[in-house]
């Protein structure tokens, strides 16, 4: 299922508890319709990753995560054969042969090592192979350079070569969803065939909407003076300013309280909830920004 | 349809002339974009564009401006950009060659005359323009690279840990016989090495040499280099400096540069490199390499404290200040005296000479 213009997704990522602005949604709506991947950039926790997991739920498809790290090769990011298995394989084969006398056959023997129930897929197989599917490759700047080159060309073909099984094709390219923390600058060949688009802070309704929406339990006044207090911190000039993340840890850190409105005495004593340098905490201590 | 195509193009030249690239695939890309939400309003022009020619958060300002003065329409509301973007217009500040005024001894002496030894040692902002010459075309050929450091990835090796897929798939060849051990080790890889070079009125005779010293180091290596100018303001130049030339690259350096030749503000430079790149990885387990004579506007303190954080994130923390070649020079500036503490190694950088002493100071481990 296809939402049919940028509005219709933002209702089915809601539906689904994501609440998208309008440039996401016509982000997500443009990489569905031209079939190009998304590369989403912002700072920390304002929702790039819960972005692809909403838009999988919301279009009904299959949801693989790559997450990327140094040293990511292909036998962790595309395929790997179960070598244990195989040899399991194999000396049952052989045992077998010898109990009844006969000569295995070489040839049918060394083929069936090669089947596909001994490929062990990892998620860009699993991508190609589930379709329809969203794949999320997070954090693309931790992988090593050489690692991109490598993700453009299955990308840009949806199919991989396996030498000893053949070409696996995506019957429908997946959807790919590509995040960068920006550490170090990605190919310009990668970025060139995606859709870019910097996801921002939400504005102060958007985050009260995220907030009910995603908790509940959380009362109105109390997830008001939340995304007020969150908004004024994020001015502070602070080493990490609170993404959205944060506000859903620090709202429900508060409703376990059983806090009602932020006060002053309930606000300092949750405040690791949000801020995670002592710095950022003796600033925001000293400006004290739920004082309205 | 074929008007909407013209007028798009010509939005993307003008977005070419303001320094962002939209260029060929992108193009074709916005257009297929504005064709997918068969534009209708400004918006869907506007988010067309944006999604298919911006490429980094630093082109949204320009975007957005480039569009306004374009299409002279209305923005789409949008929460203010959280990081003010540091570019400017393009402008011909390497017209002359920096610190070359009128003070210059005597343009024409050849640089013959002068022994290649003792060009080596002698400060960069005494020489001749023909003897700079011939020193940044020196600088050209240097190669910095830091010392390699073990990375996740293996490789196989003689000794080392036991590789199981390659000795299992060596066992698959002999009928699943075992066979000797297949064995790996992590393969190296260079650290980044990070570039902050002071561009301020008092560094003018050495900037230069400095960002040539980047070019060289991003020629050398490509990905695991990124170059900063600190001045008034923070400015990336790792993209201008990749060109091949290093003139070229220097020009397209000094377009970037809104700030050349003004006054230091080091603290607040740090700060913004810090947030924007440093904390989030750039500086992490890198060789981090601050060109500046130390000379800050601000309160040393908040200095101090901006040179703590840096000195955490970086594996390596080298501060490279022309005036420490010269005789009797102690660091009783402020600002350097604040910096002190925080330090790896404290070199000078006046003279081709001290230039490739630092090449040896960042390769070592």
């Amino acid at each position: 299922m296809t939402p049919a213009s940028p509005q219709e997704l933002a209702k089915a990522l809601a539906e689904v508890g994501y609440l998208a602005d309008e440039g996401l949604a016509i982000a997500g709506h443009l990489a569905l319709r031209l079939g190009r991947p998304l590369f989403l950039e912002g700072d920390a926790g304002v929702g790039k990753t819960a972005f692809a997991q909403a838009l999988a739920e919301a279009t009904g498809a299959h949801f693989v995560r790559l997450q990327c790290y140094e040293g990511l090769d292909a036998s962790q990011a595309l395929y790997d054969w179960d070598f244990p298995r195989q040899i399991l394989h194999l000396r049952t084969v052989e045992a077998a042969a010898v109990a009844a006398g006969d000569k295995p056959d070489t040839a049918a023997l060394e083929a069936s090592l090669y089947d596909r129930r001994f490929l062990i897929a990892r998620p860009l197989l699993q991508a190609l192979e589930r379709t329809p599917s969203v794949l999320l490759v997070d954090e693309i700047d931790r992988a090593d350079d050489e690692f991109e080159a490598f993700l453009l060309e299955v990308l840009a073909d949806a199919a991989i070569t396996i030498p000893e099984l053949g070409r696996i094709a995506a019957e429908r390219p997946p959807l790919t969803v590509l995040t960068s923390n920006r550490t170090r600058e990605v190919h310009d060949a990668l970025k060139r065939r995606c859709l870019y688009h910097w996801v921002e802070h939400p504005t102060v309704e958007r985050e009260v909407a995220i907030l009910r929406t995603r908790l509940p339990e959380v009362t109105e006044r109390l997830a008001a003076d939340v995304a007020e207090a969150i908004r004024r911190m994020r001015q502070l000039d602070l080493i990490k300013p609170p993404g959205v993340a944060e506000a859903l840890d620090w709202a429900s850190a508060l409703t376990a309280l059983g806090a009602d409105g932020l006060d002053r005495d309930v606000a300092a004593a949750t405040l690791g909830a949000v801020l995670k340098y002592r710095e950022d905490i003796d600033r925001v201590r000293e400006s004290e920004p739920w004082r309205t | 349809m074929a008007d909407v195509t013209a007028v798009l193009a010509g939005f993307a030249e003008t977005l070419r002339h303001a320094g962002v690239e939209a260029v060929g695939e992108r193009v074709e890309a916005m257009i297929a974009a504005a064709g997918a939400l068969q534009v209708g309003s400004p918006q869907d022009v506007y988010w067309a564009g944006r999604l298919t020619l911006c490429a980094e958060p630093d082109d949204l300002p320009v975007y957005d401006a480039a569009f306004t003065a374009y299409f002279g329409g209305r923005l789409p509301a949008r929460v203010p950009d959280p990081q003010p973007a540091a570019r400017s217009r393009p402008a011909a500040l390497f017209g002359s060659v920096p610190g070359g005024t009128a003070s210059e001894p005597d343009a024409a002496t050849p640089v013959a005359a002068s022994d290649a030894e003792v060009l080596r040692q002698r400060d960069i902002a005494a020489l001749s323009v023909a003897e700079r010459d011939e020193v940044r075309r020196l600088v050209a050929l240097l190669a910095p690279s830091t010392a390699p450091r073990p990375s996740r990835r293996h490789r196989p090796a003689r000794a080392g840990g036991v590789d199981p897929a390659r000795t299992v798939r060596r066992m698959l060849r002999h009928f699943g016989e075992p066979t000797r051990l297949a064995r790996r080790d992590h393969r190296d890889k260079p650290r980044r090495l990070v570039l902050l070079v002071d561009v301020s009125g008092s560094m003018a005779p050495y900037a230069d040499a400095l960002l040539r010293f980047a070019h060289a180091a991003g020629r050398r290596r490509p990905t695991l280099t990124e170059a900063f100018t600190l001045g008034t303001r923070l400015t990336r130049v790792t993209r201008a400096l990749r060109h091949r030339d290093p003139d070229a690259a220097l020009r397209a350096a000094g377009g970037a540069i809104a700030d050349w030749h003004g006054g230091t503000r080091l603290a607040d430079g740090l700060k913004a490199f810090l947030d924007r790149w440093g904390q989030r990885g750039t500086a992490r387990g890198a060789v981090v390499v601050l060109c500046s004579d130390g000379w800050e506007r601000g309160d040393p303190a908040l200095l101090a404290a901006q040179m703590a954080r840096l000195s955490r994130l970086a594996y390596r923390l080298v501060w490279v200040n022309p005036h420490r070649g010269k005789p009797g020079y102690a660091p009783l500036v402020a600002g350097m005296a604040a910096a002190l503490p925080y330090l790896d190694e404290f070199v000078a950088g006046h003279s081709l000479g001290a230039l490739e002493q630092l090449v040896g100071v960042i390769s070592r481990a």
